[in-house]
């Protein structure tokens, strides 16, 4: 669920980060000679490597065909036959749920791929509709955790001493909390008052819980880096603080930064999910995978497509995530990929 | 060792502290109440409700009372269970998660354990990426659709085991609750098993049990194994975090009288003493298991200094 911090699998130790310094370097090269360098090929490095693996290929390609459907998707079904997610057939006789390609009279046909619900509304549609808010919801909140995790682990790594002390010690407590407790309460207690405000409460809320171990990350990082030559060289031709931080330090961890966040958004999406299956997450007539996976399990015993699609989907996509993942941990990060 | 041990022990007090305020301020914050129905209640009951449960007395007094009552352990009477106390419902609902729980783990502890160490003994084979595939489909599928499918399966298909319900401890029912917590654990374990015996495995001293002439199974029971499981070890702090989420939507999925199943009920009927409650017997399990971690990292490794 939303511990993602259970995820101990190594990630790019500090002093394996050698090439990247690369960025920065170039930075400062341009204000001391005022000539755009060339760009290192670690990227391109990284790239190739993980081209080279099939799984992360294979992973990538799903990745972006889910999240292509479900962005054109809904807008295509509404062109070709004028249904969306939430259209109810006014004929009566179609108020019912159809198995996959099945017609009202039991026969064959195109109109509905993945069947209907119980108010006969496509599930096809419902489905990718689901994923734009459960990508959406992934997403936005893995960006809330990127943005509160870089700025607090870099601030803390820079700083060092006393505030460090203060801030991870502030990092320790919260990770022992029991988040999704707290996080349940929230949600169930404090309903908003409409779904765009509820998808809002749950971005908060997700990325206000998943940020802490980022921050370790990107502090880690920023320890080993912050005595390198290149912050010495930015800092001796004046470079602010902030500068130096942001624009030096953060682009130089950005390798695991990376990686984790992209474990970060597999993890997301599972914790919406969850929510959303307890009745606490993305609320009618908005559709999630989570919340189409709960309606479904309700008629689980006569119309079992209603949870197998939406289910199926998600769990493919968050396969492919995690196997982008991985992928990506190994592309950046050469030395544990022999294991 | 023992200082480290004692600071920990009082910073879980105002740990505790803050979780149950937090709670408290937001189930007060949360408009209506427990009584708040379909139905409007006349305004002389609806006093004399408030007057019963102390709700017309200002709010710090209330307060206190809550602080009190987590302090002593006794969380007063259900409101929406009528009669029976919360102690009394957290003593008969933590023996069913313990158990769901406690099973799904044992399960993946074995099963977890044999992929990992089979998958990193056979290195790079079918039987490596056969296991690793499975442990990645542990990841990727949600709890609440792999019950719901070996419901399916298993019950209304095959009528192997009841679909839900609970009939006690050792009984069917228990094996596809177990079965569906346990995926996820199996798929960690499995990974962090084999992680950390491909590194022992490289390591000198399996080399010299080897050169001494050991077979190759006692080279990995009696040597490998126990180096390769520190990280499986380990987890077992996060697990329980993944314990009491994967059993609230596990109790749910199988209709199960547990202390999740209950919790989501209480935070959907508002019942004060009872959401107050759960929560605090979550937070300080939680808070004593994280120090029992922390403490035993210090004796699984010796690196390791407070």
């Amino acid at each position: 669920m939303a511990d993602d911090q259970t995820d101990n699998r190594p990630l790019v130790e500090p002093e394996h980060v050698g090439p990247e310094y690369a960025v920065a370097e170039r930075d400062v090269a341009e204000l001391v000679t005022g000539e755009v360098v060339a760009g290192s090929s670690l990227w391109r490095d990284a790239w190739r490597r993980l081209l080279r693996n099939k799984l992360a290929v294979f992973g990538m390609f799903i990745v972006l065909l889910l999240a292509i459907a479900s962005v054109i998707g809904p807008t295509i079904i509404k062109r070709a036959t004028g249904y969306t997610y939430d259209s109810i057939p006014k004929d009566a006789a179609q108020l019912k749920s159809f198995a996959p390609f099945r017609a009202p009279d039991g026969r064959f046909s195109w109109a509905h791929p993945m069947g209907t619900d119980n108010t006969g509304r496509d599930i096809l549609a419902r489905v990718l509709s689901g994923g734009q808010i459960s990508l959406m919801v992934a997403l936005i909140a893995t960006l809330v955790s990127l943005l509160i995790g870089i700025s607090y682990g870099a601030v803390a790594g820079y700083v060092g001493g006393r505030v460090d002390d203060l801030m991870m010690r502030i990092v320790d407590v919260l990770y022992s909390l029991p988040y999704v407790i707290l996080v349940i309460v929230l949600l169930a207690l404090l309903p908003a008052k409409t779904p765009t405000a509820q998808l809002a409460e749950l971005f908060f809320a997700l990325g206000a819980v998943s940020w802490l171990t980022m921050a370790r990350i990107v502090r880690g990082q920023i320890m080993s880096l912050k005595n390198q030559d290149f912050v010495l060289a930015a800092r001796a031709t004046g470079v602010s603080t902030p500068r130096i931080i942001f624009r030096h330090l953060v682009p130089n961890a950005l390798g695991p930064v990376i990686v984790y966040a992209t474990l970060t958004i597999p993890s997301v999406m599972l914790s919406e999910a969850f929510l959303s299956f307890l009745g606490l997450g993305v609320r009618p007539p908005r559709v999630s995978w989570g919340s189409l996976a709960a309606e479904g399990a309700q008629n689980l015993a006569i119309y079992p497509w209603q949870l197998i699609f939406p289910g199926v989907t998600m769990a493919l996509m968050l396969f492919s995530l995690n196997f982008v993942g991985d992928g990506l941990r190994d592309a950046l990060d050469p030395q544990t990929r022999k294991q | 060792m023992l200082r480290f041990i004692l600071r920990r022990i009082i910073v879980i007090i105002p740990m505790l502290f803050v979780i149950v305020s937090l709670t408290w301020v937001l189930v007060r914050l949360a408009p209506g109440n427990f009584y708040t129905g379909e139905k409007k209640l006349p305004p002389a009951i609806e006093n004399n409700l408030r007057e019963k449960y102390g709700l017309n007395k200002p709010w710090h007094v209330q307060y206190r009372k809550v602080l009190w009552n987590v302090a002593r352990f006794d969380f007063g009477n259900s409101l929406k269970y009528e009669g029976q106390s919360v102690n009394q419902i957290l003593w008969r609902t933590l023996p069913v998660s313990a158990a769901l729980g406690l099973t799904a783990y044992l399960f993946a502890l074995i099963a977890g354990i044999t992929m990992g160490t089979l998958a990193a003994l056979k290195q790079n084979s079918w039987l490596d990426y056969g296991s690793m595939t499975i442990a990645m489909l542990g990841i990727s599928i949600p709890n609440f659709v792999l019950g719901p499918l070996l419901v399916l399966a298993f019950s209304l298909t095959l009528y192997w085991f009841p679909p839900a319900l609970w009939n006690g401890f050792p009984s069917k029912s228990i094996v596809l609750p177990a079965l569906t917590l346990s995926a996820i654990y199996i798929a960690y374990i499995a990974r962090l098993t084999r992680s950390g015996m491909l590194e022992v495995l490289r390591s000198d001293y399996i080399r010299t049990a080897r050169a001494k002439g050991l077979t190759e199974r006692q080279v990995v029971m009696r040597h490998a194994l126990r180096g390769g499981l520190l990280p499986v070890v380990s987890f077992s702090g996060p697990a329980l975090a993944f314990l009491i989420t994967g059993t609230v939507v596990v109790e749910r999925v199988f209709a199960l009288p547990g202390l999740g199943n209950y919790f989501i009920n209480a935070c959907f009927n508002r019942d004060e003493p009872l959401i107050i409650g759960i929560v605090a017997f979550i937070a300080i399990t939680v808070l004593i298991f994280n120090l029992l971690v922390d403490i035993s990292y210090a004796f699984i490794d010796p690196r390791i200094r407070y």
